[in-house]
């Protein structure tokens, strides 16, 4: 079904990137990734709750730019959209109406910090390993192209109807609890 | 460009916020860290997707997008009524299921 509808369009858009655009995309790439990368790890380190929610603003910013690089404009759009404009508002809205108090504030991590240190340094070395021994020197396809919003809406109306609607239902659901459990009764 | 630079990006922004679900104690916090594990995840499908030229990548990163705004809103919700409750959201002191 999707191979119908998409082909036509794939077989007209055949056009190669060319060396320098590929340098310019991954030059793009190696900066963005930096930028999040930094901001995360300030996200979990910082001593001030608002700053942190900035910090994260910022990471959501960099992996929308991502997706804009790997052709996946609807993506990043609805990243834009529903990370940045509403997620992050729910979440400083959290920070408002749990009273955190303005400024630094020492008590935000737990005694063990390295336990957790350690944890996520073994994730990454054994997520790196299986990473690189299964897709160590694929690499994306040099014709590769947009993936355009009518073709994401053509999938996600046909072929993915039925998640579709349960997403749909499942958002209704969580509106409906979040409202139920944080009203004053 | 290497399908595997996206994926390493991913797996240290993953590991990131894995650090900071397992080390903050303000749940504010914490949910903030899982928005950034459900972004590391949304990277590999939209990667994966990229890779193989298909669209389903991209569909189903729009699904969890969807799936972290209904999450926030109930985690959000539960943070309030635990902050009312014990006037703290520190997660480490909600222990009354500890025997």
């Amino acid at each position: 079904m999707i191979a119908a509808l998409s082909s036509p369009i794939m077989a007209q858009a055949g056009s190669v990137m060319t060396e320098t655009e590929e340098w310019v995309a991954n030059g793009f790439f190696y900066v963005i990734a930096a930028v999040a990368v930094i901001a995360a790890l300030k996200m979990v380190t910082t001593k001030n709750v608002v700053h942190a929610a900035l910090y994260l603003l910022v990471v959501l910013v960099c992996v929308a730019a991502t997706y804009i690089i790997l052709g996946a404009e609807f993506a990043a759009a609805t990243q834009l959209l529903v990370y940045v404009g509403a997620i992050m508002v729910l979440l400083l809205f959290g920070v408002m109406l749990t009273r955190a108090q303005i400024g630094a504030e020492d008590d935000l991590d737990h005694e063990q910090k390295w336990l957790g240190g350690l944890v996520a340094v073994v994730l990454l070395a054994v997520m790196t390993y299986a990473v690189t021994d299964q897709w160590g020197m694929d690499k994306l396809p040099a014709d590769r192209r947009v993936q355009r919003t009518q073709e994401v809406a053509d999938s996600i109306f046909s072929t993915y109807i039925v998640p579709f609607e349960a997403i749909s239902l499942l958002l209704l659901a969580a509106l409906i609890g979040a409202i139920v459990v944080a009203r004053r009764d | 460009m290497f399908l595997n630079q996206f994926l390493l990006f991913a797996a240290v922004l993953f590991c990131i916020g894995v650090y900071g679900v397992l080390t903050r104690k303000n749940g504010v916090l914490v949910l903030m860290s899982i928005e950034l594990i459900l972004n590391a995840v949304n990277i590999n499908l939209v990667a994966f997707g990229a890779f193989n030229g298909t669209i389903p990548g991209q569909v189903f990163a729009l699904f969890v997008i969807a799936v972290a705004a209904a999450e926030v809103g109930v985690g959000l919700a539960i943070v309030l009524l635990i902050y009312r409750n014990r006037r703290s959201i520190d997660v480490s002191e909600a222990n009354l299921l500890q025997g």
